[in-house]
C-alpha cells in the first residue's frame, strides 16, 4: 500500500527545507516538490518510488497535517479499504475501513514514559576499565537480566 | 557548504569508533560504547571520538522501524541459555555457533529490561492468569519484568508487547547516550577501507549524503558494521507496487555482507536463507496465530499437512526427529501440498477464534479481537491492508498462507553472515581441524567479541553469522557486547593511527561514478532510461532478481536448483557485476539505489557460491540442490565459510569444523 499525500492537506511543512515525511522515511521515498516541476503541486511532498514502499507508515504517523494516507498495493489488493492511524504521545488510534463498509476502531498503548524522558545512564553503574575484558555488559549486576546458566550444560568447558 | 551534483564536496573526519547503521544492533552498540567511553574519560582523561552514521533516521531505521508486536527472545528466569542455544541449533539444522548463541542468551534479558524501563509497554499476566497490555499492567500495579512481573508468552521464547514505538524508544536511549553531535543521519556508507600498512586491519569507511552533494570519508580504529540483512535479491512474488511489501524491510540491501566481503572479512553460512511461511501477499506475522490463538493450517481440502506428511521428516535424520521440526522442514511439508496441486494453504482463523470464544466473556472476546489486529498493526500494517481490501474478518473468513521469496539475514530465523570472534569462557575450540586460508584465525575466538577476521571491524545483529534467532532484543544485546569489545580494542591499540590504503580522490571517484556516467551520456538518447551507455539501478535489480529466482532456487522453481543451474548463475552474475560498473544515477536518490544494488549483487554471489560449494541440501523447504537432494551429516556437518578477493573479484569457499558446546541429544528426547 504505497503512501500518498493529499494535495489539499499537505503544507510542505511550511516551507522548511525538509518535510517531516522526508525526515522519517527509512527508504528515502518522500520528496518535497519545491517548484511543482515533478508533480504539478509546488511545495508539497510526494512518494517518489511507490513500488519500494514497505507500508511501514512512518510518514503517515509523523505527518503533522494528517495529509498522508495509503492506497493498498494496486497490483495485489482490491480497492476501497483503508487503514489510518492517529499516533499520540502514549497511544495510537487506528480506524480500519473494509471494502464492504465495515469499520473497526482500535486503540493501543505505545509508550509508558513521556517522550524525551529517557535518562539512559541514570541509576546505572559507572564501569571500571579493569573489567573491560570480562564477559557481559556494564548493567550485568543491576538490570537483573543476566542468566548465568547451569555450568554442567557446557560440555566442553574445562 | 555542500558541493554540486557535478562536483561533490569531500568531507574527511578522524574517529576512534565508527558505527555504521542505526538499527537495534547499532543502538545497542551506541549505548554500551558511550558508557565505557565515559569510563575511559574518567580513568584516563582521554576522549574517544565516536560517530554513528545511518542511511535513514535512527527513530525509524532498521528492521524494527515499523514496530513489532512481540519480542522474540526473552529467556526469563525459568530457562537456561543452553536451552536457547539448543533451540537455535535445531531450527538451523545443526550448524550454528553455540558460543555466540549462548552469549546472546545469557545477556539478552538485560536489554529487554532496559526497554521496559525506557517505556516499552510489555504485556503481563496477573496472579489470576488474566493478561493485560503493557499500559494496563502498570495501572494494575503488576511489577516490571525486572521486578518479577510475568510476561505473556506467545511461545517458549517470545513475549508480547505493544510495540508500535519500539524502535522510537530504543533510538531515544541511543541518541541520548550519544548526543546529537555524534549522529550523522542520511549518510549511506558504501565502502570500507583497509589500512595502508596492514591490509588485515580496517582503517575507515566512506559514503555519501542522500540529502546534499557531500561525500564522507571516515578514518577509524574500530568500525561497527551493522547494516542489516538482504532483501529483494530474489524476484519477489509481487512484482508491481507490491514488491515493496517484502517480509523483511525492503531497505536491507546486503550492505553488511558486501562491504565486509570486500574488506576481506570471512563470511559464514551464506548458503543459509530464510523463507518464511506467512499470510500471503501482506506477509503478516503468523506466530501469534499459531502460538497464542492456537490456529491450525491445512491444505485447500482441509488436511493438516504437518500430520499428513509427517513421514517426510524421516528423510532428514536426526533433524526430522526433533521434538519441534525446524522451520525449513515445516515448509518442506507444506510445499509438498502446493507442488502436488492441493493448495491454497489456509490458516483456520475462524475455528481458532470460535474455540477461544467458547470459554471467554464478551469483554474478553473484544479484547481478543483487538489483540489479533494489533499483531498486524504493530508490525505489518500492510497485512491489514490486505484484509480490509479483501473483506477478511478473521473470525468469519480464513486466510491464505504462502512461503515467501528467499531472504538473507543473520538475526531472525536465518544464520548467514560474517564469521565473528566469540567469548572465551564457554569451551569453544581454539584449533582448526580443516585447512583454512593461512591468514585467517584458528578457533572461534581471536580476542574481541564480535570482531570479524579483519582487525578492528566488528559486527552484530544480522551481521554475525551462524547464530540466528537473536531477533530485536538479541541484536541489541549483541551490539552491546561488541561495543564493549570495541572500546577495549581502542585502548589496546592506542598508538595505532589508521591510514587509508586508497586516496580520497579515488574513493570519491568510485562513489560518484554512477553520477558521472549519467552526466556523460544522458544526452546520447532522447529517452532517459534507454541508453546503451548505462543501466538504471532499477533494471539492474530486475536482472539480479531474475537470475536468482530462476537459477538459484527462487519461487519460480519451487526453491530448486542444481550444479548446472548454479554454473549458469555464476556466469550471469559475473556479467551483471561487470555491468554494475555502468549503473547510472540521475539524482542522489538513484545513487542510493545504485549502491544498494551493488551490495545486493555481491551478497547474491556469496549465496550462490556457498550453495554451489555445499554438496548437499542442508535446508529442505528453503532450498534444494536437486543433484544432491539429501542431508550429508558425515561430510557436511560443518560450517561453509568464504573470503572474497576485491582485486580478482573471486570467491574462495572452505570448510570449518562444527563443534557442539552444549548437548544436542536433548532435542531428540521424546
Amino acid at each position: 500500500m504505497p503512501t500518498f499525500v493529499r494535495t489539499e492537506k499537505c503544507d510542505g511543512c511550511k516551507g522548511q527545507d525538509k518535510t517531516a515525511c522526508m525526515y522519517i522515511c527509512p527508504h528515502d521515498l518522500m520528496k518535497l516538490d519545491k517548484d511543482g516541476s515533478e508533480t504539478g503541486h509546488a511545495m508539497k511532498a510526494f512518494n517518489q518510488e511507490p513500488e519500494q514502499c514497505w507500508e511501514c507508515y512512518s510518514c503517515v504517523k509523523i505527518c503533522p497535517q494528517g495529509a498522508i494516507e495509503c492506497r493498498h498495493y494496486a497490483d495485489v489488493v482490491p480497492l476501497g479499504g483503508s487503514v489510518q492511524p492517529m499516533r499520540g504521545s502514549d497511544s495510537i488510534m487506528w480506524t480500519i475501513k473494509f471494502r464492504n463498509g465495515v469499520v473497526k476502531r482500535f486503540k493501543f498503548p505505545i509508550r509508558t514514559t513521556a517522550e524525551g524522558s529517557i535518562d539512559p545512564f541514570g541509576g546505572k553503574p559507572m564501569p571500571k576499565l579493569a573489567d573491560i575484558g570480562t564477559t557481559g555488559t556494564f548493567t550485568l549486576d543491576t538490570m537483573g537480566g543476566y542468566r548465568s546458566g547451569k555450568p554442567e550444560e557446557l560440555i566442553r568447558r574445562k | 557548504m555542500a558541493g554540486t551534483f557535478e562536483k561533490p564536496e569531500v568531507v574527511q573526519e578522524e574517529l576512534d569508533i565508527l558505527l555504521i547503521g542505526g538499527g537495534m544492533a547499532c543502538c545497542g552498540t551506541a549505548y554500551e560504547v558511550m558508557r565505557w567511553a565515559e569510563a575511559v574519560k574518567a580513568e584516563t582523561g582521554k576522549d574517544l571520538k565516536i560517530k554513528m552514521v545511518d542511511k535513514a533516521a535512527v527513530d525509524r531505521s532498521g528492521a524494527v522501524a515499523q514496530g513489532l508486536s512481540a519480542i522474540n527472545t526473552y529467556i526469563g528466569d525459568k530457562q537456561d541459555p543452553a536451552d536457547y542455544t539448543r533451540m537455535i541449533s535445531n531450527d538451523l539444522m545443526g550448524i550454528t555457533r553455540d558460543d555466540l548463541a549462548y552469549d546472546v542468551g545469557r545477556n539478552v534479558d538485560d536489554s529487554v529490561h532496559l526497554f521496559e524501563e525506557w517505556g516499552l509497554p510489555i504485556w503481563k499476566v496477573d496472579a489470576a492468569g488474566v493478561r493485560h497490555d503493557g499500559a494496563d499492567a502498570i495501572k494494575e500495579g503488576i511489577p516490571s519484568l525486572k521486578d518479577g512481573g510475568q510476561p505473556v508468552r506467545s511461545g517458549k521464547w517470545q513475549i508480547m508487547i505493544n510495540g508500535e514505538s519500539y524502535k522510537w524508544i530504543v533510538a531515544e536511549a541511543a541518541k541520548k547516550a550519544l548526543g546529537l553531535d555524534r549522529i550523522q543521519e542520511r549518510v549511506f556508507i558504501v565502502h570500507l577501507i583497509n589500512d595502508k600498512n596492514d591490509p588485515s586491519r580496517i582503517a575507515g569507511a566512506a559514503g555519501f549524503s542522500v540529502r546534499d552533494n557531500t561525500i564522507y570519508i571516515y578514518k577509524a580504529k574500530a568500525v561497527m558494521l551493522a547494516a542489516g540483512g538482504c532483501v529483494n535479491l530474489f524476484r519477489p512474488r509481487s512484482v508491481g507496487e507490491g514488491q515493496g511489501r517484502a517480509w523483511y524491510p525492503v531497505w536491507n540491501a546486503g550492505s553488511t555482507y558486501a562491504m565486509a566481503a570486500e574488506a576481506g572479512a570471512e563470511l559464514t553460512m551464506m548458503e543459509n536463507r530464510f523463507v518464511p511461511a506467512r499470510f500471503k501477499d501482506g506477509y503478516g506475522p503468523v506466530g501469534a496465530w499459531f502460538l497464542l490463538f492456537k490456529a491450525r493450517a491445512a491444505n485447500g481440502y482441509g488436511e493438516d499437512y504437518m500430520t499428513k506428511n509427517k513421514e517426510l521428516l524421516n528423510d532428514y535424520p536426526p533433524y526430522g526427529k526433533a521434538n519441534v521440526p525446524a522451520a525449513c522442514l515445516r515448509n518442506h511439508l507444506m510445499l509438498k501440498e502446493m507442488k502436488e496441486g492441493r493448495g491454497p494453504i489456509m490458516m483456520d482463523t475462524v475455528s481458532a477464534l470460535a474455540k477461544l470464544r467458547e470459554t471467554l466473556t464478551p469483554k474478553e472476546v473484544k479484547h481478543l479481537e483487538a489483540e489479533a489486529w494489533e499483531d498486524f498493526l504493530d508490525m505489518s500494517v500492510g497485512q491489514c491492508g490486505m484484509w480490509v481490501g479483501e473483506n477478511i474478518e478473521p473470525e468469519k473468513k480464513n486466510s491464505e498462507l504462502m512461503p515467501t521469496e528467499p531472504y538473507l539475514l543473520g538475526s531472525h530465523s536465518g544464520c548467514c553472515g560474517i564469521w565473528a570472534s566469540g567469548p572465551t569462557d564457554l569451551g569453544a575450540p581454539t584449533t582448526e581441524e580443516y585447512e583454512v586460508p593461512a591468514h585467517l584465525p584458528k578457533g572461534w575466538s581471536w580476542g574481541y567479541r564480535s570482531m570479524t577476521t579483519v582487525n578492528g571491524l566488528f559486527t552484530a545483529g544480522d551481521g554475525v553469522g551462524a547464530s540466528g534467532h537473536k531477533f530485536s532484543s538479541g541484536s541489541h544485546a549483541e551490539g552491546r557486547l561488541a561495543g564493549k569489545a570495541m572500546v577495549k580494542y581502542c585502548l589496546d591499540n592506542a598508538d595505532f593511527k589508521p591510514e587509508l590504503d586508497e586516496t580520497a580522490e579515488d574513493i570519491a571517484n568510485a562513489i560518484w561514478k554512477p553520477v558521472r556516467t549519467f552526466l556523460e551520456f544522458k544526452d546520447y538518447s532522447t529517452a532517459i532510461d534507454v541508453n546503451p551507455n548505462y543501466i538504471t539501478p532499477k533494471m539492474l535489480q530486475f536482472r539480479l532478481q531474475k537470475i536468482m529466482d530462476e537459477y538459484v532456487a527462487g519461487v519460480a522453481t519451487y526453491y530448486n536448483t542444481n550444479d548446472k543451474l548454479l554454473a549458469m548463475a555464476e556466469e550471469k552474475l559475473e556479467m551483471l557485476k561487470e555491468d554494475a560498473q555502468k549503473m547510472r544515477a540521475k539524482d542522489l536518490h538513484e545513487l542510493l539505489r545504485a549502491w544498494e544494488n551493488y551490495h545486493r549483487i555481491l551478497t547474491a554471489e556469496a549465496h550462490m557460491q556457498h550453495i554451489m560449494f555445499r554438496q548437499e541440501s542442508r535446508y529442505p523447504g528453503f532450498y534444494y540442490r536437486t543433484d544432491k537432494n539429501f542431508i550429508d551429516e558425515e561430510n557436511w556437518h560443518c560450517f561453509v565459510n568464504s573470503i572474497y578477493d576485491k582485486k580478482t573479484h573471486k570467491w574462495t569457499c572452505f570448510k570449518r569444523k562444527h563443534v557442539d558446546l552444549v548437548d544436542k541429544t536433548k532435542l531428540f528426547a521424546h
